[in-house]
């Protein structure tokens, strides 16, 4: 196969499972209004990431997975409990943990440049670069890293998703109703956030911690736009999601822009938003100022 | 290189500290720290525009730049949550991460240019506090000081904007332009916040000193002071670090010290603190378990007409089936405190000891006599909720009661209401 | 003669009599015509007309979502008419602002907000003051006052956290009462306070309305209307009826009012029967 080919079909595959990965468990953050938790999370996993290196003494990727997994479940716990202890509001809460978790990654990244972290990297992500990395196991060159990774983080959420398809939705609209069922939302609360948390992980490599909130929300966003219905919303939010990273190759592929895959895709994806919004039939603006016009009078 | 950093970083580290305290307390009142946030990213493609038209790296014009990106960002927010579904949450996501990495792409094509890579344009990312310049620091204390001065000059009304907007527009005050005022001073604190702390941190310096602040006192003017003055300590002692050990960069180390002096505050605050309501929790549980046993004392002399002879601890432990060793380590506090005394291998009260029991017994009467008379609630449930209330009733609300109840003889279940002396009343029977 | 009262320019404590020469003219406290409110498209308040006269209490009464606070909202211009005007005195809410007071749901605010109840009472002089100046010795004496005539004197350097809700409804009232004005807008100033409390607030809107003073408040408990209020406004979008409680105040109107809703109806109906056999 052609090189420049085959690097353009692995990175537009790795970015079209990054955004089907993260769409899948974004739509529902934004439907339950955290979507700055899914930030929050992507921000503050940073020192778990930067711990699971310093642990593993081979440096494999795959390490980094369980600690960073557990500072992102750590993050939200911690944001829970200083809003419950009702001396902070969940906003201030949210916006003193992710800062001082990011800085103490920072802080720790800083401290030992010398192993293969580079803070840029983990920070803004080189997808135009996931072909260089391959995956070697028992010797054998299984092609790149990431595309498995996000792949198998794809299946991951999938199964997730399909799997407790009625707890999310029940969990998503009425916890109240879900908690009287037994169907234990606390417990489907935690177990989104660690899927949150391991997608932001896998896709790290890709886009890095900034940019993968803008996977996360807004291809979810747009699709609620679009449509009432859950598996619409998230089967649109892949799509837009792929779209993204579509749009967002062909706008990179400009020479001058050509180091900044993921900032690209994701600046792609704010202006299918932006299209979306003026142009939605219900919630779009064009529509909603249309329809302040008139009045419907009540019966 | 000295222990100390340059003068002229401490000062405009002072400057930002404070800013960042002062208008931090007023957005962690209204809620917009994450909006703040939002703003910070936000301006990143602002810098870089200004950049690409002037050419120019004065920081006046990369901060007009920014003004501008950030107010457009804010406004952008505004407009979805108003004319889509989409809730404030979802809003700040779009905006913070698609202008985010559109400053991201236009930092690339700078640094792409030869003059791109010495603008100094990644300071704004992670901040950079170690080349805080004379000239730099000369905005900075600008921006600050109109910063600060307008919280002084408008303290009543964006109190009262922050407390109850809709009421203060009642009033005839202006809500929408203080509002505005309020965004801009967030607007201008991130602008001189991000080239020292950068983009991500900024959130960090604005949140933690101003939520340390509000553990420590209940009044607004205090709340502002305080966290400035948090602000500054956790700069020096952010830049101290930085300055001393190496490796370390600044605005992390700054940020971090502040979330430490956010959780201390949290944790030993006087009275809002963790620690000083467990304290509390931990004094009123003995309180409880004291008086307690003190009323079983006297039920138990209650049933017998005998006030002066001692109880063993198997009878006391029986009345609520606890253990004998609870019993008995409630009895050596009751002791110390100068009310029981050990006799005859049991326990008896003291005078001081009966005379408080008597008071909460009849408390527990007192109230459950009320909660029947006046709630129609039966005598079960009435025995539980004293049980609580007997422990906390003050005397004035006895008082209350007493004057309430038309001074009663005795209880829904017609056991008597102790008043005045037991002990002294048993020796006059004798 | 008291520093407060020397700000205002009148004696001590108003007598009923100035206070009723003050809030008496030609025209109605409050006139609403032809008043249409909308969220987004959909109609909160449809077409509402409504002639509010002097001196009375007055219950609007309607179910969840019927646009009461939407009402009271509108008269004080928070929320924007889509059609229609309401008038004070025969001019615009915005020329006589300093004649009305508000009094928002208990639960609007931040009870947590780092402040004392003597400041949040302050508050209600601040329109007074305009811009920049900080209130004095005589607004704080006022706000004393205040305090005083809702029994909460001692609570004045008290943290606004740590009061139960009679109390914090209390002092949304004492701010009122800081205001001094003619109209008073309360929504559901007796939700979730205590049997002491309401009857203390009931008992303070009685001695507003004997000294010359217009009383509207957002009220829920159908049973206590015909002893609390002299006037009902009963709403469901639009405007069911309005006027004394003896001739507005019928089962046939709160059917109309509240349509399915026939545990309160039925209740309701049953005190008025009681009152009009002069029963208990």
């Amino acid at each position: 196969m052609d090189p420049e080919l085959y690097r353009m079909s692995v990175v537009l595959l790795t970015g079209s499972l990054t955004a089907a990965a993260t769409a899948l468990v974004g739509s529902f953050l934004v439907l339950r209004r955290m979507s700055l938790i899914g930030d929050a999370i992507s921000h503050a996993i940073l020192p778990g990431v930067v711990l699971g290196f310093l642990l593993s003494t081979e440096r494999h990727p795959l390490a980094l997975f369980p600690t960073a997994a557990a500072t992102g479940v750590l993050t939200v716990w911690l944001i829970e409990t200083l809003f419950r202890s009702r001396r902070l509001s969940e906003d201030a809460s949210t916006a003193v943990v992710f800062p001082a978790l990011f800085a103490l990654g920072v802080l720790l990244i800083s401290r030992i440049r010398y192993v293969d972290l580079d803070l840029d990297c983990v920070i803004f992500g080189r997808i135009e670069d996931v072909d260089r990395r391959p995956l070697i196991l028992l010797g054998t060159d299984l092609g790149p890293r990431a595309l498995w990774m996000l792949g198998s983080m794809f299946v991951l959420d999938l199964l997730l998703v399909v799997g407790l398809w009625k707890e999310l939705k029940i969990g998503t609209f009425d916890p109240a109703l879900a908690e009287s069922l037994g169907l234990r939302p606390a417990w489907i609360h935690y177990l989104l956030m660690t899927a949150v948390s391991l997608t932001a992980i896998a896709a790290f490599e890709a886009v890095g911690a900034i940019l993968v909130v803008a996977f996360l929300v807004v291809p979810a966003a747009t699709a609620y736009l679009l449509t009432d219905r859950l598996w619409l919303m998230v089967a649109l939010a892949v799509g837009f999601g792929i779209a993204s990273v579509f749009v967002g190759y062909i706008l990179a592929s400009e020479p001058i822009l050509n180091s900044q895959g993921a900032a690209a895709m994701a600046v792609a994806a704010g202006m299918l938003f932006g299209v979306v919004w003026l142009v939605a039939p219900r919630h779009g603006l064009v529509a909603t100022l249309l329809r302040r016009r008139r009045l419907v009078k009540p019966e | 290189m000295t222990w100390l950093p340059e003068w002229v970083v401490l000062e405009g580290l002072a400057i930002l500290g404070a800013t960042c305290g002062a208008v931090g307390s007023l957005a962690l009142l209204r809620r917009q720290n994450l909006l703040a946030d939002t703003l910070a990213h936000a301006a990143l493609p602002g810098i870089c525009l200004a950049y690409l038209i002037t050419g120019e790296k004065d920081l006046p014009l990369l901060l007009l730049g920014a003004a501008v990106s950030g107010t457009l960002g804010v406004w952008l927010i505004l407009a979805i949550v108003q004319t889509s579904r989409l809730k404030q949450d979802a809003a700040l996501g779009i905006v913070l991460s698609t202008f985010f990495a559109l400053g991201l792409l236009l930092l690339t094509y700078l640094q792409n240019f030869p003059a791109g890579n010495q603008a100094g344009l990644n300071t704004f990312i992670y901040g950079q506090v170690a080349y805080l310049r004379g000239d730099h620091v000369r905005w900075m204390l600008g921006v600050g000081v109109i910063v600060l001065f307008l919280i002084a000059l408008l303290y009543k009304e964006f109190k009262l904007v922050c407390f109850d907007p809709e009421y203060a527009q009642t009033l005839g005050l202006r809500r929408r332009l203080l509002e505005f005022l309020l965004a801009m001073l967030l607007v201008l604190t991130v602008l001189i916040s991000l080239r020292s702390v950068g983009v991500v941190l900024t959130v960090g310096l604005l949140t933690a000193p101003a939520a340390a602040a509000r553990q420590w006192t209940n009044r607004l003017s205090a709340m502002i002071v305080l966290a400035a003055g948090i602000g500054v300590v956790c700069s020096w002692i952010g830049a101290l670090w930085s300055q001393n050990v190496p490796l370390t960069p600044a605005g992390p180390a700054i940020v971090l010290t502040a979330s430490v002096f956010m959780l201390g505050s949290l944790l030993l605050a006087p009275r809002r603190g963790v620690l000083a309501e467990w304290l509390r929790q931990l004094a009123h549980r003995r309180k409880v378990r004291l008086e307690n046993l003190l009323s079983d004392f006297y039920r138990l002399g209650e049933i017998r007409h005998v006030w002066d002879r001692p109880w063993s601890v198997a009878d006391l432990a029986a009345v609520r089936g606890l253990t004998p060793d609870a019993v008995r380590r409630t009895l050596n506090d009751l002791e110390d405190a100068g009310l029981a005394v050990e006799s005859d291998g049991g326990w008896q009260l003291t005078q001081q000891g009966l005379d408080e029991a008597a008071r909460i017994v009849r408390m527990h009467r007192l109230w459950e006599l009320y909660l029947s008379r006046r709630l129609d609630l039966a005598a079960d449930h009435t025995h539980r909720d004293a049980e609580a209330m007997e422990h906390v009733l003050t005397p004035e609300l006895v008082a209350e009661l007493e004057a309430a109840l038309e001074h009663p003889e005795t209880d829904p279940q017609g056991k008597p209401i102790p008043r005045g002396r037991p002990l002294a009343e048993n020796h006059e029977r004798n | 003669m008291t520093q407060a009262a020397s700000v205002r320019g009148d004696n001590e404590e108003p007598t009923s009599d100035q206070r009723k020469a003050a809030c008496s003219g030609p025209f109605p406290p409050i006139e609403v015509h032809d008043l249409t409110v909308a969220y987004q498209t959909r109609p909160v308040l449809w077409d509402v007309d409504l002639v509010v006269p002097e001196a009375r209490l007055i219950a609007v009464v309607g179910p969840n979502g019927a646009g009461k606070t939407t009402l009271l909202k509108s008269i004080v211009g928070l929320i924007p008419a889509s059609a229609g005007w309401v008038k004070i005195y025969g001019k615009p809410y915005r020329e006589q602002r300093h004649l009305v007071a508000y009094v928002p749901q208990r639960a609007s605010v931040d009870w947590d907000f780092p402040t004392s109840v003597l400041d949040v009472v302050l508050m209600g002089t601040y329109g007074r003051l305009g811009w920049f100046r900080r209130p004095g010795r005589a607004e704080r004496s006022l706000a004393r006052r205040c305090l005083e005539r809702l029994g909460i004197a001692d609570l004045a350097r008290r943290q606004i956290s740590e009061l139960s809700g009679g109390q914090q409804q209390r002092v949304f009232l004492a701010r009122a009462l800081a205001q001094d004005a003619c109209i008073y807008l309360m929504d559901e100033p007796f939700a979730g306070v205590d049997a002491t409390t309401e009857r203390a607030i009931i008992q303070l809107l009685r001695q507003l309305r004997d000294q010359g003073r217009t009383v509207l408040a957002v009220h829920h408990d159908l049973q206590t209307i015909p002893e609390y209020f002299d006037w009902v406004v009963l709403l469901n979008l639009r405007l069911i009826a309005a006027g004394p409680v003896a001739e507005v105040f019928t089962p046939a109107n709160l059917q109309r009012t509240y349509g399915g809703q026939l545990k309160i109806l039925t209740q309701a109906a049953d005190v008025l029967l009681r009152r009009e056999e002069g029963r208990p």
